[in-house]
């Protein structure tokens, strides 16, 4: 009965121990060495009108607080209100591209991406949502189809009053 | 158009006289409010039993009504599938082309009696149920019943099990089988999350029908009501106790919210 | 009584490093094929909005209710005190965690949100029988552990009684639970029906057990030694006999109450005659060579009665086991549910046909990889701490 096999992890503990502070050092001199070389700071879009819904300091800290509070609201409660909705965030730091048009979050000067990229955090809100406002999405065939509804409507009804006088 | 709202009794203002999309909200907002289009003495055409009024954005729902819908299997075809359409366009399903794939809040049934030959079209999507199978089952809540009875799934707590598709009598849900983009803003839907019909639930707090419903009196045969099944003086409520109706598979006694009439 | 003496596996020989390292790169293959579904999305997989659950629940399921039988050996020594299968009592508690977590590993890493594990962890919902489960996984683990300390530390000694009944009671409430996940879906005529339960209990029995033999005999090879005496062998072989009939037996009875209620002659049709390849595997896999003969190997012939026979045996009855898990997970699925009873229907979502499945190779391979998992826990656990029966075992029986 030897311990062999205890014997053998104990003798490699150092050897991972040595491995994970060299791992360790490295990426903190990777980190300094950026900061050094000046990697710019990110510079968010400003948002549409004077004031955000909290002043900048409360908001860097605590939107996603305030998402997550409004989220559970809105699915569950079906409280609508926009203040504190991503759909404002994304209606008001709307980033315009070349063609006029706001970017979607594959493009790196998307509001959200601008700051995220910079602290290296990944969220995944629009893995589900629309990264652009609503009437970006929608202004191009919307009206006409929703037009095209009200007149058949009309002709629906218009049909049942006078033709065939059979409804039921 | 002019014919229509002249005649209507229902007091809709004169849509020539207007802009054709304030036109569109105000033919909705009186339609609803009234409720139904009254077409000769005696005939009533329920294009719609929608919500009264919207509710304020910052109320939350509710509680004392229970959302529902009735299909007058009478009037549904098999060629027409608005609802359908109108569906997938409002909450931008249907990607991939896939029908064994792709979601399908809503799809059309054609049912048919070997014995007698006897057959019919009709719609069928989540039933709202009063005693959600899929809500007992899912592990995190995610699958829940909001106050007004519109039975939802809160994507951000869920996981992806897949065990409320296992536990729906209806085969209401879908599973969303790959990465998405452009999404509609109200219908948020993502990559390995389970979804169903939500009976726009972003319409229904906006005071609006769904999509399904006004396609159908607009583009099908008038077949879909929606309305408060807990208010008596509801269109659908008045319809459910005039006419008889039937839930699908009404022995399991979980009380379907969606009621078909003449199957 | 003879002291029982334990030992680890101090110096593996390269039959046993080379099964590692099978091991290893099945994992390492599971996992890629993890990252390739999880990067595009389960559309990858043969799974659809008919099917949703496929091979790696297949897999999964298999594995976790393995687990619960696997316990069976020490269940038997400590609370039904029988000394002969003492010596084996540590592996089979060994076993049953490292099927678990293997079993555990294929469930999470099929979820459509595997990153939202701690959504799973910290939001429950009582009344799901899946929340149940992960409160009956992770306790049965945290149970096991401690019955293993109580057996492995001479100061737990005296809790080993303690331990060893709750985690009786505990592996029996598991699988219960884990047949109802199926049991509870009433509307699914595959389904719907409490004898998945004890179902589910039986075929834990003979999993587990076969598990629990294929390691021991792997682990003589390795040791170039007799881990089990003579005597152990034969109790081993009775006890897979009367768990593969027991198996058989509520198979067969939960087809006859299906069977006898004529609404139900669709979906029993479906799965014993005419389902193609879900009747092929019930009987060809399932019944022929998971039971039948398992059965007469073991007690109608000579073979039967050595190691080699019992190995082959264990074998069947796991190939048996998992195409027993097909045809109830994924066989359940492909037959519609009935929305319009006695009415055909037709839609484009599938209604009223047969849903198609096949697994892809990603699938295969995550699948593969959990009975990995559980195979790599248990040798490095071998090679560290003393679970295997040492020198004494023969002094041991004269003891029983």
């Amino acid at each position: 009965m030897s311990g062999g096999g205890w014997y053998r992890v104990k003798r490699g503990l150092p050897a991972l121990v040595v491995a994970l502070a060299t791992v360790a050092v490295l990426v903190a001199a990777g980190a300094t060495g950026a900061r050094a070389g000046g990697v710019p700071l990110p510079e968010p879009a400003k948002g549409a009108g004077s004031a955000c819904v909290a002043d900048t300091a409360f908001m860097r800290r605590y939107h996603m607080q305030m998402l997550v509070h409004q989220r559970r609201d809105t699915v569950h409660e079906g409280i609508r209100t926009k203040q504190f909705s991503l759909k404002g965030c994304i209606d008001c730091h709307q980033v315009k591209g070349e063609d006029g048009a706001p970017v979607k979050v594959s493009d790196g000067r998307h509001f959200c991406r601008s700051c995220h990229d910079y602290a290296a955090v990944s969220i995944d809100c629009f893995e589900c949502h629309a990264s652009v406002p609503e009437e970006a999405d929608q202004s191009a065939a919307a009206p006409d189809a929703e037009n095209e509804a009200v007149a058949a409507l009309g002709a629906y009804v218009h049909e049942r009053k006078t033709g065939e006088g059979a409804v039921k | 158009m002019s014919n229509c709202s002249s005649s209507c009794t229902c007091g809709t203002p004169e849509p020539d006289e207007r802009p054709v999309d304030a036109a569109r909200r105000s033919f909705l907002k009186t339609a609803a409010t009234a409720g139904a289009v009254a077409l000769a003495p005696g005939v009533t055409l329920y294009v719609v039993g929608g919500p009264a009024e919207a509710r304020a954005p910052d109320q939350p729902v509710d509680p004392k009504k229970r959302w529902g819908m009735l299909v007058d299997v009478s009037k549904c075809t098999e060629d027409c599938s608005a609802c359908v359409t109108a569906c997938r366009t409002e909450n931008g399903l249907g990607a991939l082309d896939d029908p064994k794939i792709d979601a399908q809040w809503i799809r059309k049934v054609e049912v048919n009696d070997p014995a007698t030959g006897y057959s019919r079209s009709l719609p069928v999507m989540c039933q709202h149920c009063a005693e959600p199978p899929c809500v007992d089952v899912c592990p995190t809540g995610a699958s829940f019943k909001r106050d007004d009875g519109i039975v939802l799934v809160d994507k951000h707590i869920c996981i992806g099990c897949r065990y409320c598709m296992m536990a729906c009598p209806y085969k209401a849900r879908s599973f969303v089988h790959e990465p998405l983009s452009d999404q509609k803003p109200y219908a948020p839907r993502g990559k390995g999350t389970v979804e169903s019909c939500t009976l726009c639930v972003h319409k229904v707090d906006a005071g609006e029908l769904p999509a399904c419903v006004t396609a159908c009196a607009t583009e099908g045969n008038g077949a879909l009501v929606f309305g408060d099944l807990n208010d008596p003086e509801s269109d659908i409520s008045r319809r459910l106790k005039a006419y008889p109706t039937r839930q699908i598979r009404a022995d399991l006694d979980v009380d379907p919210g969606v009621h078909y009439q003449g199957l | 009584m003879a002291r029982i003496t334990y030992r680890e596996l101090s110096r593996p020989k390269g039959f046993f490093v080379g099964l590692m390292t099978l091991h290893a790169v099945v994992i390492a293959a599971g996992l890629a094929a993890f990252y390739y579904m999880e990067h595009n999305g389960h559309i990858v997989t043969g799974m659809t909005n008919q099917v949703v659950w496929g091979t790696p629940h297949v897999f999964a399921v298999f594995l976790v209710v393995a687990a619960s039988g696997a316990l069976n050996v020490a269940s038997i020594s400590s609370v039904f005190a029988r000394l002969t299968y003492k010596p084996f009592a540590r592996v089979s508690g060994l076993l049953a965690v490292s099927l678990l977590i293997g079993g555990l590993a294929v469930l999470v890493l099929d979820l459509g949100r595997p990153e939202r594990l701690t959504v799973a962890m910290t939001t429950y919902n009582f009344k799901s029988i899946f929340a149940w489960n992960i409160y009956l996984y992770t306790g049965f683990i945290v149970i096991v552990a401690a019955y293993l300390w109580t057996m492995m530390a001479r100061t737990a000694g005296r809790y080993n009684k303690v331990a060893a009944y709750t985690a009786f009671a505990w592996r029996l409430i598991l699988t219960t639970g884990t047949g109802s996940i199926f049991g509870f879906l009433v509307a699914r005529e595959a389904y719907d029906t409490a004898l998945l339960a004890p179902l589910f209990i039986a075929g834990s029995f003979a999993y587990g057990l076969a598990f629990t033999v294929l390691v021991l005999i792997t682990m003589c090879r390795s040791l170039g030694e007799a881990l089990m005496s003579e005597e152990a062998v034969q109790k081993f072989r009775n006890l897979l006999t009367i768990f593969v009939l027991a198996v058989v037996y509520f198979t067969a009875v939960m087809h006859l109450t299906k069977l006898y209620g004529t609404k139900n002659h669709g979906v029993e049709a479906f799965l014993l005659v005419d389902g193609g390849i879900y009747p092929v595997l019930f009987w060809g896999v399932q019944i022929v060579l998971g039971s039948l003969i398992p059965l007469l190997i073991l007690n109608f012939t000579a073979f039967g009665r050595t190691r080699n026979g019992l190995s082959l045996a264990s074998i069947l009855v796991l190939i048996g086991g998992l195409a027993q898990m097909y045809v109830i997970i994924i066989g359940g699925q492909a037959w519609p549910l009935q929305l319009f009873p006695g009415m055909e229907v037709s839609s484009s979502f599938g209604d009223g046909a047969i849903a198609a499945y096949t697994p892809s190779l990603p699938e295969v391979l995550l699948g593969f990889a959990g009975v990995s998992i559980a195979m790599l826990i248990t040798g490095l656990a071998l090679m560290v701490l003393r679970f295997l029966p040492g020198e004494a075992v023969e002094a041991a029986q004269a003891g029983g």
